[in-house]
């Protein structure tokens, strides 16, 4: 492939927009590395004495030794990071496997058009995670719950313990509920028009050489949408993994996110910046990751929705 | 068969919550009750909070922060996307790191522009002091601007992507043809790139008008919604509605407000595309008569 020549000034505007863009997280980068003292002083950007204490800070709860500096744990991050690890996956897999089906069952027994599907979509998209915020946790805390005297509520109370009805709210799995319920009209649009691309012909013969409909469904459609579901998975994961406001509402003390803590020790008074940036470096790094590894399936994923849609 | 669980989640878990939310919105309720003890107040909730100047001042607060932000977005991402739409090398990883303020938690976003636009140790004041200018009060005076410019460096990526997908999918032979007949770059631009990919800008355009109503994370850990009213969105009001003032049926009611303008917008958008596009083919079937 040929480059066309530019002039300098062109590289110029090149380097200036990446500078902006990546700025800010290089800057938070290098600040989780540096004491307090340094940050506020901070008499030069590059120039200091980088130290790993402010993640010890961070991470003190899952350490297999003692912090030298710290005489007490106060911050649990690494529980909030297990939780959150476990959300995010949990829906995430949810998702694109019931996602999937849908998909499956929308393109090849049609009986609802793509029009109806990028409607919802756009139309569950548009509902702010703010307004579900009142009935959710109305509906999670009040209404669904097992009943304390029912066999499966009492069942669950008598093994874990706890007062009242069982209720998802402060679960794992309310959190996670909601999460797929949000996430899934953007992924089932996604892999429909990636499963729409494989020809059916190529399925018949499946189906006559003698592979039953889950074995097509398994070992011919899968495999030739893996790029949809990339872009689907990250997408997914991104929101599970990122949302403050509705895991604010369902969690209780031992099921709290990262984002959640992140914003209960902004929030206070007096800000220990290097922590609260070793704790925002660690909850940004995954999307980091992604992002470096996969840009290419995300960018198929944002042109998908819009340009194609 | 298969569509089954998809159908039973969506349902329980949308519908129900938002037909809740419309049942919750004509009571009395606060978190303690359950929705059936909570009392029947009809309309109440709607007109107090329709001349209720709070409300009305952080509703305007919501529509100048969204239209300022995505026009905004539009003109520098498409800007932005026409000057960079060149066969260079490189430009994948561009690309990529154009992406990551995107992927990066609104949280982390939040925390990070706080850091900088800190009275004292921010990156921004202190910069403006090592030339010898006096330090702005970013999260002060200006704290809606500085909320703006905090979304348009999350959010301009978004648009530059698109509009860049946009452009390296127009016909080259209409550009070929118009280079041919002696077009400059500026009226390649006007009178053929742009129109061309008027739909798809149209349909980025909705899609960021609709997230700009979301924001709520970056705004919470920068400035609390503070001073003042000054960047209470609607959206932080409602949660600040639900759980600090502990009223829901208002909260809900809220939300129906800000539902039904968004609706609204969706609608009309949509409309103004299914216009352009009868227009458009009607032109094409006039143009195929004629040749």
């Amino acid at each position: 492939m040929q480059y066309e020549r530019q002039n300098p000034a062109f590289y110029a505007l090149l380097v200036a927009l990446i500078f902006m863009a990546v700025g800010p997280i290089v800057l938070m980068f290098a600040n989780s590395f540096k004491l307090d003292v340094d940050i506020i002083s901070g008499t030069s950007g590059l120039l200091f004495l980088p130290t790993i204490q402010n993640y010890e800070t961070a991470l003190c709860d899952v350490l297999w030794y003692e912090p030298e500096h710290l005489d007490f744990c106060s911050l649990k991050f690494g529980g909030a990071f297990i939780n959150s690890l476990i959300i995010a996956l949990v829906s995430t897999v949810l998702t694109l496997v019931i996602g999937c089906m849908a998909a499956y069952a929308l393109v090849r027994f049609t009986f609802m058009g793509r029009d109806t599907v990028s409607l919802t979509t756009l139309m569950v998209r548009m509902v702010p995670p703010a307004v579900l915020l009142v009935p959710v946790f109305g509906l999670w805390n009040n209404e669904f719950c097992l009943d304390k005297e029912g066999l499966i509520g009492g069942a669950i109370r008598d093994t874990f313990g706890g007062r009242g009805d069982v209720c998802l709210a402060g679960t794992h799995s309310g959190i996670i509920l909601i999460y797929v319920a949000m996430n899934l009209p953007f992924v089932i649009w996604i892999l429909q028009s990636f499963i729409v691309q494989v020809p059916r012909s190529l399925e018949e013969a499946a189906r006559v050489d003698g592979a039953g409909p889950f074995a097509v469904f398994f070992k011919i459609v899968l495999p030739l949408i893996k790029p949809g579901l990339a872009a689907a998975a990250i997408f997914t994961f991104r929101i599970a993994w990122n949302e403050y406001l509705l895991a604010s509402a369902l969690s209780d003390r031992n099921t709290k996110t990262v984002p959640i803590l992140i914003v209960n020790n902004m929030s206070e008074f007096n800000v220990e910046w290097g922590v609260i940036m070793a704790t925002g470096m660690l909850l940004a790094i995954p999307p980091i990751i992604f992002t470096l590894f996969a840009s290419r399936q995300i960018i198929t994923g944002m042109t998908a929705g819009a340009v194609k849609g | 068969m298969f569509l089954a669980p998809a159908a039973i989640i969506m349902a329980l878990c949308l519908l129900y919550p938002l037909g809740y939310m419309v049942w919750g919105s004509f009571r009395d309720w606060n978190p303690s009750q359950t929705i059936g003890e909570a009392e029947f107040v009809g309309f109440k909730n709607y007109i107090t909070l329709f001349y209720d100047p709070a409300f009305r001042e952080s509703l305007g607060v919501t529509l100048t922060f969204a239209t300022v932000v995505v026009a905004a977005e539009l003109v520098i991402g498409v800007g932005l996307a026409l000057l960079l739409d060149r066969n260079i090398r490189g430009m994948s990883i561009l690309r990529t790191l154009f992406i990551l303020p995107m992927m990066i938690a609104p949280v982390v976003v939040g925390l990070m522009w706080r850091y900088m636009y800190h009275p004292t140790v921010g990156t921004f004041n202190k910069f403006l002091k090592s030339w010898g200018f006096e330090g702005i009060d970013w999260l002060g005076q200006h704290a809606l601007m500085s909320a703006i410019i905090a979304d348009i460096w999350q959010w301009t990526p978004f648009i530059f992507i698109l509009s860049l997908a946009a452009l390296q999918s127009l016909p080259r032979s209409a550009l070929e043809a118009a280079r041919i007949d002696g077009a400059t770059a500026w009226q390649q631009i006007i009178h053929i790139k742009l129109p061309l990919m008027m739909p798809v800008l149209i349909v980025t355009a909705l899609l960021r008008l609709i997230d700009a109503f979301k924001v709520l994370e970056v705004i919470l850990v920068m400035t609390e919604g503070g001073p003042g009213l000054s960047t209470e969105i609607v959206a932080l009001r409602i949660s600040r509605t639900a759980t600090e003032f502990r009223e829901l049926g208002v909260a809900a009611a809220m939300s129906n407000y800000l539902l039904i303008l968004l609706l609204i917008l969706t609608v009309a958008m949509f409309a103004i595309t299914r216009l352009q596009e009868a227009r458009a083919a009607r032109l094409a079937r006039q143009i195929q008569e004629e040749g």
